[in-house]
């Protein structure tokens, strides 16, 4: 499956991703600009924080409170904000477009 | 470093012969001598949550477990850091460490207040500050003594971090070494040689809060200013503090913006030294600055050796009893250490793969808001001395390094260097 990671700069970057991790694994092995993912996907550190627009937010699961705390922690907050440790990854999100913050910590 | 492999084996002699129940990781002097890895090593594997019943901290819980004290991160309803119920630190009758800073404070007051704060340490502001941070760390290594020995703690460590303070609060530069004064007078156990009592602090704290006031209401008179003191002044979520509070929110960024960097800097020095084939490694390959280098200090060092969380209710944490009002401690420092969960975990490695996975910064809601800045004045510090002094070893630690009597600060009142050019 693919994923496009857009950079706050407008950079894209397509990547090809096996469908048994999540969009912070991606991120990571393919050193995606932008996001750290500091914790090791445990919904921990909010540093793999990624905007995921409204075609696509349909298809992922619900926000979990845990996520929702997290992710209060982030300055740059929006609708379209996810934590990328919380998708897991499914041929449903094949062709997913995420942007990426400016930085995380 | 002879000296050392014998502090660890009598330490490792000692640790296994105690009984389990009589083991007390809280005594300062344990981590003074740097002979409490064995201690901490037989706890995670014999007893990872641990009942210490009396100590001169009182009656406390160890977590030493990586994944167990992220567990108990991510449970702040369960486990309170309100500074009411005994805050952070496992020191009681700290005057400091018990006024009300974010930190020290549960949701949804926390919440608020810690919002307001983050955005100056967030990534872009950094990068407004790098070019300043650079040419501030390059003044000082070029004025460095070269060939002849001196203290790397008190000529680069305290000396950079003070001038980063003073930036980040837009204070009187010719008084910076204030700030350095008033954390380690926050941190300081009484009778360490900085004060002899608790009301000692408080005539120095009483000193702090008249200076910060003073600076306060000129900020808040002012038109908004880029520093920290000024956006606070002019917050709406932070305006209206009561003095104890903003007291609180200067010790907090004040001592978390100074010993935790400070210690770091000389413990990365320090463990390059100890790790000669890994020094050699970053010599020919300067790059791993910054993909590596910086979080494997940070974990290695481990500068806050453990945080305090309070039991809000009776609970069952990891087969054990936990009761409502019990005094938890998560030492960060054992956790950076655990085989279960960190590969090598007692070998300093400069190209670590995904090296940014350790405790240092914690986790959950009260996860370190100043990490990015922290990591940003180790990356030039480190970029700025390879490139003056690229071989390895040429910045030799001559001796042992003293370290500073506390549980809690883990770090050095001094490091011998000479930089060989």
């Amino acid at each position: 499956m693919k994923i496009t990671f857009i950079e706050y700069n407008g950079t894209a970057m397509e990547v090809e991703a096996a469908q048994d991790g999540t969009l912070r694994d991606v991120a990571l092995d393919n050193l995606v600009p932008g996001i750290d993912g500091d914790c090791g996907g445990d919904c921990a550190c909010a540093t793999c924080h990624v905007f995921i627009d409204d075609e696509w937010q349909a298809k992922l699961p619900p926000l979990s409170d845990d996520e929702d705390t997290m992710l209060a922690l982030c300055d740059d907050r929006t609708e379209a904000s996810r934590l990328g440790c919380q998708i897991k990854l499914g041929p449903e999100l094949d062709g997913l477009v995420v942007r990426t913050p400016e930085g995380q910590h | 470093m002879q000296a050392n492999a014998e502090i660890q084996s009598v330490a490792a002699e000692r640790a296994y012969s105690v009984p389990l129940s009589e083991i007390d990781v809280s005594d300062p002097k344990l981590h003074q001598a740097d002979a409490i890895w064995p201690y901490f090593s037989r706890l995670r594997q014999e007893a990872p949550v641990h009942y210490t019943p009396d100590s001169d901290f009182g009656a406390f819980w160890s977590v030493t477990r990586y994944k167990d004290i992220m567990n108990i991160e991510m449970q702040p309803k369960t486990f309170s850091s309100e500074a009411a119920r005994g805050g952070i630190t496992i020191m009681d009758g700290n005057e400091v460490a018990t006024l009300p800073m974010f930190i020290a404070m549960d949701p949804p007051k926390h919440d608020a207040q810690r919002k307001v704060v983050s955005p100056i340490v967030a990534p872009h502001n950094l990068a407004k500050l790098e070019d300043l941070i650079r040419q501030r760390t390059a003044e000082r290594l070029d004025e460095l003594p070269l060939n002849e020995e001196f203290d790397w703690v008190q000529e680069v460590s305290i000396n950079l971090t003070t001038k980063m303070l003073a930036t980040l609060f837009d204070f009187p530069y010719e008084d910076r070494h204030l700030l350095t004064h008033w954390s380690d007078i926050a941190t300081t156990l009484p009778g360490a040689g900085l004060i002899d009592s608790e009301e000692e602090r408080m005539v120095e704290v009483q000193a702090c809060a008249e200076y910060m006031t003073r600076l306060w209401n000129e900020r808040v008179n002012s038109e908004p200013g880029p520093d920290v003191l000024s956006m606070l002044a002019h917050s709406d979520k932070t305006r209206n503090m009561s003095p104890e509070e903003f007291l609180g929110n200067m010790f907090l960024l004040i001592v978390g913006g100074n010993d935790t960097t400070r210690n770091s800097m000389s413990g990365g020095l320090l463990a390059l030294n100890q790790h000669p084939g890994e020094y050699e490694k970053l010599a020919a390959n300067p790059e791993l600055v910054q993909s590596s280098l910086v979080p494997e200090i940070i974990r290695w060092q481990t500068p806050l050796a453990h945080m305090r969380r309070t039991a809000n209710t009776d609970i069952e944490f990891a087969g054990e009893k936990i009761r409502k009002g019990d005094k938890v401690i998560m030492w960060y420092v054992s956790g950076n250490r655990d085989e279960r969960s960190i590969d090598r975990p007692n070998e300093f490695i400069v190209d670590r793969q995904r090296p940014r996975q350790h405790l240092s910064f914690g986790f959950g809601i009260h996860r370190c808001v100043g990490n990015r800045l922290a990591e940003l004045q180790l990356r030039i510090l480190w970029e700025e001395l390879l490139q003056r002094w690229p071989d390895p070893m040429q910045i030799e630690v001559t001796g042992q390094p003293q370290r500073i009597l506390s549980n809690f600060i883990k770090g050095y009142e001094s490091l011998p260097v000479r930089i060989n050019a």
